[in-house]
C-alpha cells in the first residue's frame, strides 16, 4: 500500500527530526535511539510538517532538485516511514 | 578545498572516533531504594561530593557541541536532584533527545508536570525490586500503587508508557504477574532484563543467578503473553550473558559512541567502568568533555584493537562483538584486556558455565549468605 497523494503525512508521536551537524545529516530521534538519515529520506522527513499533502512535497522535492518523477519513490518511502511510526498521516 | 581539508584529516587521524552520540549522566548516587542487583558501584560511601547545577550544565554544553544527541538522566535516582527541571531546560534548549531512567519514586504531578514544560521527551519507569520489597510487590499492595499513580501520571501527560522490570532468580518464576501487572497499568513496552552482574548484583550473583529451568520457563510464559498481548504491548526479553556463548558488543566498543558522566564527574566509557583497575578515568573538573572523549588515555584504551588478546586478535567475531565486555572480563578473570567469559571460545568460559552451574546447585541446596542490599553509607571492594 502507498500513500495517497492528498495525505498530510507528519512526524510520529515521540519523534523528533533534527539537523545535526556533527554528523552532517538529519536525524530522527525516538526514545533511547536515532536513526541517521541519507539525503533524501532527510529531504522528504524535513518537508512532512502535517500540512502539506504528499503531492505538494513532491512538488517541492521536484523543483528543489531540478527533477521529475519523484512521485513513487517519495510515496513508498512515505509507506515505510508510517510502517516505522517515523511518520503518520493526517487527513 | 573541502576535499583536501577532509584528505588531509584522514591522513592525520584515520581511526579519528566518532562523537559521543550517547550521553548518560548519573546525576546523583543517592536512592530512596535499596536493590540487590543495582549496577552502581559498591563503594558508594567512598565517592566524593556530586556535582552542582552549573557544573553538569557545562557538561551537557560542552558534550552537545561535540555532538552528543541522545541524552539518558539516570543515578541513583534522578528525581533525587531538585534542580533536574533545571537541567532538563537546559538539555532541551540544546537540542538534546532527553530520557528521565526513574524508579518514579519521587514523581509527583508537579514535577511531572515542570518537567513535561522544561522538554523531556521520554520516562522509561523502572520496576525496583528487592527481597525486602517482594513480598509487597507479589501481594500487589504498596509498591503496585505507586507504580500505577506514576504510570496514570505517565499517560496523562503524553509519554509512551514503559517498564522496565530487573529478572532475577528470587522474582523470575513470576514473570506471568509481572506482565499481568504491566498490562493492568498500561504499559506499552515491557523490557524483561535479566540482571547483569556487575557491582551490587555481582556481590550477590550467587543469589540472583536463575537457572537455566526458570529461564526457559520465564520465556516461554513471555511468548505467550507477546502472542495474546500482540501490539497492544510489546514485550523484550533480555537473556542474562552467562546463559550465552557469544558475548554482547558491549557498549558497542568502548569510547565509541557511549560517554557517562557519573554524580562526582568522573567520566566513563561505559557506567560500570569505575571498576577497572589502572584506566586513570579523567573527570570533567578537571579536563573539558573534548579532551576527555579525543585525548586521555582512558578513552582511547580500548579503541581499536589493539589491546586485545587471543584468542579475539584473530577472531573474525572481534569486528562485531570487540572481545564483550571488558568489566566482565576484569570481574571474571582479573584481567580487562581478556576476551570477555561469556565467549565459548575464551579459555575461561568455565568460570561462566561454572557459575550457572552452581546456580542449580544452589537452587536445590539454598545458600545461606545474606543478600547485601544497596547502600550509600558503606563502601565495599567491587571484586573479591
Amino acid at each position: 500500500m502507498t500513500a495517497a497523494s492528498d495525505a498530510r503525512p507528519a512526524i510520529g508521536h515521540g519523534f523528533r527530526l533534527q539537523w545535526e551537524p556533527a554528523q552532517n545529516a538529519h536525524v530522527l530521534l525516538y526514545p533511547e535511539g536515532m536513526v541517521k538519515l541519507n539525503a533524501s529520506a532527510g529531504a522528504i522527513l524535513s518537508r512532512c510538517d502535517g500540512e502539506r499533502t504528499l503531492a505538494q512535497i513532491v512538488a517541492d522535492l521536484e523543483s528543489t532538485f531540478g527533477t521529475s518523477g519523484l512521485t513513487d519513490d517519495v510515496a513508498a518511502f512515505v509507506s515505510m516511514a508510517v510502517g516505522k511510526s517515523w511518520l503518520e498521516l493526517r487527513e | 578545498m573541502n576535499a583536501l581539508v577532509s584528505a588531509v584529516e584522514e591522513s592525520r587521524n584515520p581511526h579519528a572516533p566518532g562523537p559521543p552520540l550517547w550521553l548518560l549522566l548519573e546525576l546523583t548516587y543517592r536512592c530512596p531504594l535499596h536493590c540487590v542487583f543495582c549496577y552502581n558501584p559498591t563503594n558508594l560511601a567512598s565517592i566524593a561530593q556530586e556535582m552542582e547545577t552549573a557544573e553538569w550544565i557545562r557538561v551537557l554544553r560542552e558534550a552537545r557541541a561535540l555532538g552528543a544527541v541522545q541524552l539518558g538522566l539516570s543515578g541513583g535516582e534522578p528525581l533525587a536532584r531538585e534542580d533536574l527541571e533545571i537541567l532538563v531546560a537546559e538539555a532541551h534548549a540544546l537540542g538534546f533527545y532527553i530520557n528521565l531512567i526513574t524508579s518514579g519514586v519521587g514523581l509527583t504531578e508537579e514535577r511531572i508536570a515542570a518537567l513535561k514544560r522544561a522538554g523531556l521527551d521520554h520516562i522509561q519507569l523502572s520496576f525496583q525490586d528487592s527481597t525486602r520489597q517482594m513480598n509487597d510487590f507479589l501481594s500487589s499492595t504498596r509498591t503496585f500503587d505507586l507504580k500505577s499513580r506514576v504510570a496514570a501520571l505517565i499517560r496523562k501527560y503524553d509519554y509512551p508508557m514503559v517498564l522496565n522490570v530487573v529478572l532475577h532468580r528470587l522474582n523470575i518464576d513470576h514473570v506471568g504477574e509481572i506482565l499481568a501487572m504491566a498490562e493492568r497499568m498500561g504499559a506499552q513496552y515491557v523490557e524483561l532484563a535479566n540482571t547483569q552482574y556487575y557491582g551490587w548484583a555481582w556481590l550477590n550473583r550467587a543469589q540472583l543467578m536463575p537457572t537455566r529451568a526458570q529461564l526457559q520457563r520465564a520465556e516461554q510464559v513471555t511468548r505467550e503473553f507477546r502472542e495474546r498481548a500482540g501490539e497492544r504491548m510489546r514485550i523484550i526479553f533480555v537473556v542474562p550473558d552467562y546463559f550465552e556463548t557469544r558475548p554482547k558488543a558491549c557498549m558497542n566498543g568502548l569510547g565509541s559512541v557511549f560517554l557517562t558522566i557519573a554524580p562526582d564527574g568522573l567520566a566513563l566509557p561505559c557506567h560500570a567502568a569505575r571498576m577497572l583497575p589502572g584506566l586513570d578515568l579523567p573527570n570533567v573538573r578537571d579536563a573539558s568533555v573534548s579532551c576527555i572523549w579525543y585525548e586521555s588515555t582512558a578513552f582511547n584504551r580500548f579503541r581499536g584493537e589493539a589491546w586485545m588478546k587471543e584468542p579475539c586478535r584473530s577472531c573474525p567475531q572481534r569486528a562485531k562483538d570487540f572481545g564483550g565486555c571488558r568489566c566482565q572480563a576484569f570481574l571474571l578473570t582479573g584481567d580487562a584486556d581478556e576476551t570477555d567469559p561469556v565467549c565459548d571460545l575464551s579459555p575461561h568460559h568455565h568460570l561462566v558455565t561454572e557459575a550457572v552451574a552452581a546456580a542449580e546447585q544452589g537452587a536445590s541446596t539454598p545458600v545461606h549468605k545474606p543478600l547485601i542490599f544497596r547502600d550509600h553509607r558503606i563502601s565495599l571492594p567491587s571484586r573479591s
